[in-house]
């Protein structure tokens, strides 16, 4: 399989801490990555690498051929083969669900507007939120505006799709709405890196699972070898947090 | 360009005893306006409709009366009215504290509805009584948020009180006109460079204090 | 109070109200226009200029508007610049203005979330694109409640015009008083008038705010 990602000996330092190091890690077309980790062991940090939110010390991404360089001139570019959704959603407030979707492939693709239209309300038909074309953002709850992202970075056709804890922000009850299109997304072969503490759903939709601690990768492997074969004792250890058995 | 009429006798220190009448008049009315305002705001809050349509009028006369019409009308209108016959300077204070209290009781409103229901009901779970959750708890909190927008006040009153002169008191841009009007013969220029120091004088005397406000400001953003 | 001597004088004030109104507009006109290219220079930090603006804010905002007003008809024209009154005053209510206006825009430039401006960028937007179609829009939409406030306060500050003898209604009611001595009825009217100057703005602008933070917040 074609390999569409490819991360070389990653390094980010913030003044002196070194947040992510040496990471190295390829991602195979069609492949889901799911990242999981502590709390501020850099998890973020390394999705915002990869499409030049942050700079980086050392190394390299590579999509494809082409380097993300975040001080490049063609990062915008790049970034349209990059879809990002965040945590916070960060639909935009003074703009409709429908405009929310559809401003950027018409002014950065520069594509035909009653043909975005026609895409954009396929998309919203298939995460459930059709009736809610001509709304605003805050009219929406916080499940439906993560799944108004989800679409608003789809509709620019990314090669991969970033997701950085999209569910961490969510009333539980809106988590499974949000994880149902992302498991839909992973069955039509889309490429993605995911990092979440969603440990069931994570077992669910990836394809290989990475523990990363302190900004290193210390174990990866497929689900059933990560959850149930824990290899390392920091990994035990990290997998034991969320389980309550005595 | 008339700079060198400032370097006469005691010109100098006329200007800043002018500038010293401006602050004398801004200080004893911020003090009165912090403590007046301190107890409407705190009225404000008991939800009273009398208090509140009387505070909301009064608000918004406060918003939409320049306070040269105030001090007008006090000035001039007590003695027509009220039979009083009230001093320039005694009428500048009655009016920037009627100001000052609007604003602080608004501050101190706002403040003391910004602070949850849920700190008072912690505290009383702790077993405080009122005045120990109030001293303790509530109101440090609001002094940090009251201080530099006071501050801000103190600041738009030093600059209200050039106002003053138009009722004849003698501060510092009335000394200037003084000035420039003895030296008419000997400084033909004086005005430029007597207005230019009096602008001078009011931006050394304000902007340090909004740079403080600033700065409490940021150091007390958590 | 005499409701005859208020006939008399109405005219007397309405002109005066007119040329209060006129010089005070121009005067904010002025003061939006400048207030909007200052906050663009502060922003997005152009070299030498975003100084110029930092001291122009700094010097008028911490100065009163009766020092600029005096400074500008009395002094300049010690050094040949000589304005009229009416154009000086528009011109210091514009400057005066002008630098409350610029701290308005730029603190509502900065107060768009930074989130805002990375949603944009990861979805590929160019820089020119995320600030006109994500921050401009909503830094106005911040801006309003401040720019609200401006406008009533320049509106009141137009009191102080009578000092450099614009025939506006201060100096009319001064005046008035002066030459009659119907001090009740001559400040009667002097109120009434800035309360139809400013009771409309200030209610509208209340609602404009309301409008405006729902927009942003749907509270």
């Amino acid at each position: 399989m074609e390999e569409i990602l490819k991360v070389n000996n990653l390094s980010k330092r913030f003044d002196d801490i070194v947040v992510l190091d040496n990471l190295s890690l390829t991602v195979k077309k069609g492949e889901v990555v799911v990242i999981v980790g502590p709390s501020g062991c850099g998890k973020s940090t390394f999705l915002r690498c990869l499409n030049g939110l942050e700079d980086i010390e050392e190394g390299e991404v590579l999509l494809g051929e082409e380097k993300v360089n975040p001080n490049k001139k063609n990062l915008s570019k790049t970034r349209e083969k990059i879809g990002m959704v965040f945590q916070s959603y960060d639909l935009f407030p003074h703009k409709t669900i429908l405009q929310n979707i559809t401003l950027a492939p018409i002014k950065v693709k520069k594509r035909n507007k009653a043909e975005v239209t026609e895409e954009a309300l396929k998309l919203l038909d298939r995460v459930g939120l059709l009736s809610k074309k001509d709304n605003y953002p805050r009219q929406l709850s916080g499940g439906q505006k993560q799944r108004v992202a989800i679409v608003r970075a789809l509709i620019m056709h990314p090669e991969v799709l970033l997701l950085d804890e999209i569910t961490a922000a969510l009333d539980p009850e809106m988590v499974r709405e949000v994880l149902d299109v992302v498991l839909s997304l992973a069955k039509e072969g889309r490429t993605m890196l995911i990092v979440t503490h969603e440990m069931a759903f994570a077992k669910a939709v990836a394809d290989r699972v990475i523990f990363l601690e302190n900004g290193k990768i210390v174990e990866e492997g497929s689900p059933a070898e990560f959850f149930d074969n824990p290899k390392t004792d920091r990994l035990k250890r990290f997998l034991e947090t969320f389980s309550y058995e005595k | 360009m008339g700079f060198e009429v400032l370097l006469k006798g005691n010109n100098m220190l006329r200007l800043l005893g002018g500038l010293g009448v401006a602050l004398y008049i801004s200080l004893i009315s911020v003090a009165i306006s912090i403590f007046l305002g301190i107890i409407l705001g705190a009225l404000m809050t008991l939800k009273n409709p009398v208090i509140n349509a009387f505070s909301r009028v009064y608000l918004e006369i406060v918003r939409i009366m320049p306070q040269m019409v105030l001090l007008f009308i006090v000035y001039f209108g007590a003695t027509k009215v009220l039979g009083l016959n009230l001093s320039a300077e005694v009428s500048a204070v009655i009016v920037f504290s009627f100001w000052g209290t609007a604003e602080m009781s608004d501050l101190v409103r706002g403040a003391l509805s910004g602070i949850d229901t849920i700190q008072y009901e912690s505290s009383a779970a702790l077993g405080m009584n009122t005045t120990q959750t109030y001293f303790h708890v509530i109101i440090p909190q609001i002094i940090r948020r009251l201080i530099p927008l006071s501050i801000n006040l103190i600041t738009r009153m030093i600059k209200t009180t050039s106002l003053v002169m138009m009722i004849g008191i003698v501060e510092v841009l009335k000394v200037g006109q003084q000035i420039i009007e003895a030296n008419r013969k000997s400084s033909p220029n004086a005005a430029f460079g007597v207005f230019a120091t009096i602008f001078l004088l009011y931006f050394l005397a304000c902007y340090p204090i909004s740079l403080l406000s600033k700065y409490l400001e940021k150091k007390w953003e958590n | 109070m005499d409701f005859n001597v208020i006939k008399d004088y109405l005219p007397l004030y309405i002109k005066a109200f007119m040329l209060t109104i006129k010089i005070g507009w121009i005067g904010i006109a002025l003061s939006l226009g400048i207030g909007v290219i200052s906050a663009f220079i502060l922003h997005f930090k152009i070299p030498f200029f975003s100084a110029v603006v930092k001291v122009y804010v700094e010097l008028f905002r911490n100065t009163p508007l009766l020092v600029q007003l005096f400074f500008v008809y009395f002094g300049l024209p010690k050094l040949g610049i000589s304005i009229s009154a009416e154009a000086c005053g528009a011109l210091g209510l514009g400057l005066l203005g002008g630098a409350y206006m610029a701290e308005s825009f730029r603190s509502g430039l900065g107060a768009v979330k930074l989130s805002q401006t990375e949603s944009a960028l990861a979805l590929g937007m160019k820089k020119g694109q995320l600030f006109t179609s994500v921050i401009l829009p909503q830094a106005i939409t911040l801006s309003v409640p401040a720019v609200v406030a401006n406008l009533i306060f320049l509106l009141k500050e137009t009191s102080v015009f009578s000092a450099i003898s614009l025939m506006d209604l201060m100096f009319t009611a001064k005046d008035l008083i002066g030459l009659y001595y119907n001090t009740t009825e001559c400040l009667f009217m002097l109120v009434i008038f800035y309360v139809i100057m400013l009771l409309p703005v200030s209610i509208l602008g209340s609602i404009v705010e309301k409008k405006a933070r729902f927009k942003m917040f749907g509270d």
